[in-house]
């Protein structure tokens, strides 16, 4: 086992719980966290993916990928809790 | 230093900086709109001109081109995209002037055109790319745009599906992600011109397989489709119309696009790709002929459609495929303008009856006649009647299934058309009855200005099945298949 391959297998390990969570979990804050979860573990991923043995430079594509990733999941993040707090609104008002 | 014009450019960034402009200016919103809108429809006009005559176009972005830079391409394939985009936009943006001018509208009349804009620039995005991290970048910018025009209406039941919608869309993208990240990986290339000629191995394989499970999310391909039918039918007409005829479009074109570039898993895989196709025909059926209200009703039988997209796109086998892909992208362009107009349609018999329950439409003394011939004419593409479009599609489609053997996928588009001409069969008969109805019949009721653009779409339905052979020779510009094995 080299480092890259545990880091790797950590990321792919990490993306599949976000996944079964995306997909098993009812309650919606959940499933934004697990949602979460799956970035982490594709970003992560990819970051081992980049890393070269240290003399070498570390690839710079994929961590441009990453923060893309990552500023894009920012966003969707915020929708999603806009979202969920909205609903929330409605049902309360729904309930009264 | 000057800067070259170019259609390409003009088609992502004027959608971009009119959304921008939208945006800030509220009160003028739906003129910033409508000016935008015309102009990306001139610009995409000029593009195709210059495709015609010259074949593919290709502009590296700041003159950085692949696989450093970010390169723009046009061919045929993606300016009739385009061309679908901008016709059926400019159309439903008209109809959305009329659908949004009510007293209590004024929150969706203001953000309605902003995040119609930028859905745009989404789609014109996905079209011009050629580099399968731009690709990823667009279909999340479309999906933003997508979640917030799925909840402009602010009702309970739209919220829930846009965020249904949201999860759907999200989890997607981020299997679409990993599946760039692999591609990347693997051959340190993201452009297609260096994705064509790799070699087809397993982690390569496994890679574009994630790619495509991502968007069959997207696009809601059975049995991925679980968020799509109560987005689109809670949805208002308008972004209805949006959704359903250009939104699910984007995501289609790109498996084709992949398809095209990247090494093609075995048969075994297409033909999974086919089965799942024929559970959506056939699910998405059963679904629309148990749908109490009409615009589920149309919902469910857009999942139908994509599926027979999906079985288009499989008809032939492997060795089809570059035949195979025309039929499909027929099939999009037919359901993209039909099914903008039926989601229209349906909209405004909604607004003038007053609900849209099936079983009592028949009870109603108000008839939208002509928002119900739309409705019928746009039914007659998607069942597949000649002359239309969708009839052409289906006939390509047959026709090359019948040629390869392959005749369970005649079966399959057989049982689909069958049955969505038993559902739509449904929505007639409400439409035609009249013994139901206790106060005399008016039966010029409710017509309106607001009939114009969804009845245009729907004549261009069944009239562009007229001109199906000029567009199959505008589709093979640039041979988008010719490299392919």
């Amino acid at each position: 086992m080299t480092p890259d391959l545990i880091y790797g297998l950590t990321g792919i390990a990490v993306f599949g719980i976000g996944l079964v969570g995306a997909l098993c979990v009812q309650e919606r804050l959940r499933r934004v966290l697990a949602l979460k979860l799956c970035s982490v573990g594709a970003g992560f991923v990819l970051v081992v993916g980049a890393w070269r043995e240290p003399p070498e430079m570390p690839d710079p594509v994929p961590h441009a990928l990453v923060i893309t990733g990552i500023v894009v999941m920012v966003s969707a993040t915020a929708v999603a809790l806009a979202l969920i707090r909205r609903l929330q609104t409605l049902e309360a008002t729904d309930e009264r | 230093m000057s800067v070259d014009i170019s259609a390409m450019m003009l088609a992502i960034f004027l959608p971009l900086f009119g959304a921008i402009a939208a945006f800030l200016l509220p009160r003028a919103a739906a003129l910033i709109g409508l000016v935008a809108l015309a102009l990306t429809t001139g610009a995409v006009i000029w593009l195709a001109r210059e495709v015609w005559q010259s074949g593919a176009v290709i502009l590296p972005l700041g003159g950085w081109g692949a696989p450093l830079g970010i390169d723009l391409r046009a061919d045929g394939l993606s300016v009739a995209m385009l061309a679908l985009t901008s016709a059926v936009g400019l159309l439903v943006s008209v109809s959305a002037l009329d659908a949004l001018k009510g007293a209590g509208q004024s929150r969706q009349r203001q953000y309605f055109w902003p995040l119609w804009l930028l859905l745009l620039t989404g789609i014109n995005g996905v079209y011009l790319s050629t580099d399968i991290f731009n690709l990823y970048v667009m279909i999340e910018v479309i999906a933003l745009a997508a979640v917030g025009l799925t909840v402009l209406s602010g009702t309970r039941a739209a919220v829930q599906a846009g965020l249904e919608y949201m999860y759907a869309s999200i989890l997607g993208a981020l299997l679409f992600l990993m599946g760039v990240g692999f591609v990347y990986l693997q051959l340190g290339r993201l452009d297609f011109a260096g994705l064509m000629d790799a070699e087809p191995t397993g982690a390569l394989i496994a890679a574009v397989a994630l790619m495509f499970v991502g968007l069959a999310l997207k696009t809601a391909l059975f049995p991925l489709h679980f968020w799509l039918p109560a987005a689109h039918a809670n949805a208002t007409a308008p972004a209805s119309a949006l959704l359903s005829g250009l939104v699910v479009k984007a995501a289609l074109y790109i498996v084709l696009r992949l398809a095209q570039y990247m090494p093609f898993p075995s048969e075994a895989l297409l033909t999974l790709v086919g089965m799942m196709g024929a559970g959506a025909v056939i699910w998405g059926g059963i679904q629309a002929l148990r749908a109490e209200r009409l615009k589920l009703l149309v919902a469910w039988s857009t999942v139908a459609q994509i599926g027979l997209i999906f079985v288009a796109f499989a008809r032939a086998g492997e060795l089809g495929l570059t035949e195979s892909w025309k039929a499909a992208a027929l099939l999009i362009l037919a359901h993209g303008v039909a099914k903008a107009a039926m989601f229209l349609a349906a909209g405004r018999i909604k607004d003038e009856i007053g609900h849209d329950v099936i079983r009592d439409l028949d009870r109603s003394p108000i008839r939208p006649t002509l928002a119900q011939f739309t409705f019928a004419l746009a039914a007659i593409s998607l069942i597949g009647l000649p002359p239309s479009l969708g009839f052409i599609g289906k006939w390509a489609l047959m026709e090359g299934a019948m040629a390869s053997g392959y005749w369970h996928w005649v079966v399959v588009t057989m049982v689909g058309t069958l049955m969505s001409v038993a559902y739509f069969s449904r929505v007639f008969a409400g439409f035609l009855r009249f013994d139901r109805v206790r106060a005399p019949v008016g039966e010029h009721q409710g017509w309106a200005l607001a009939d114009a653009a969804p009845l245009t779409l729907a004549f261009a339905a069944i009239g562009l099945g007229l001109m199906a052979a000029p567009i199959l020779s505008f589709l093979e510009i640039g041979y988008p298949f010719g490299v392919a094995p």
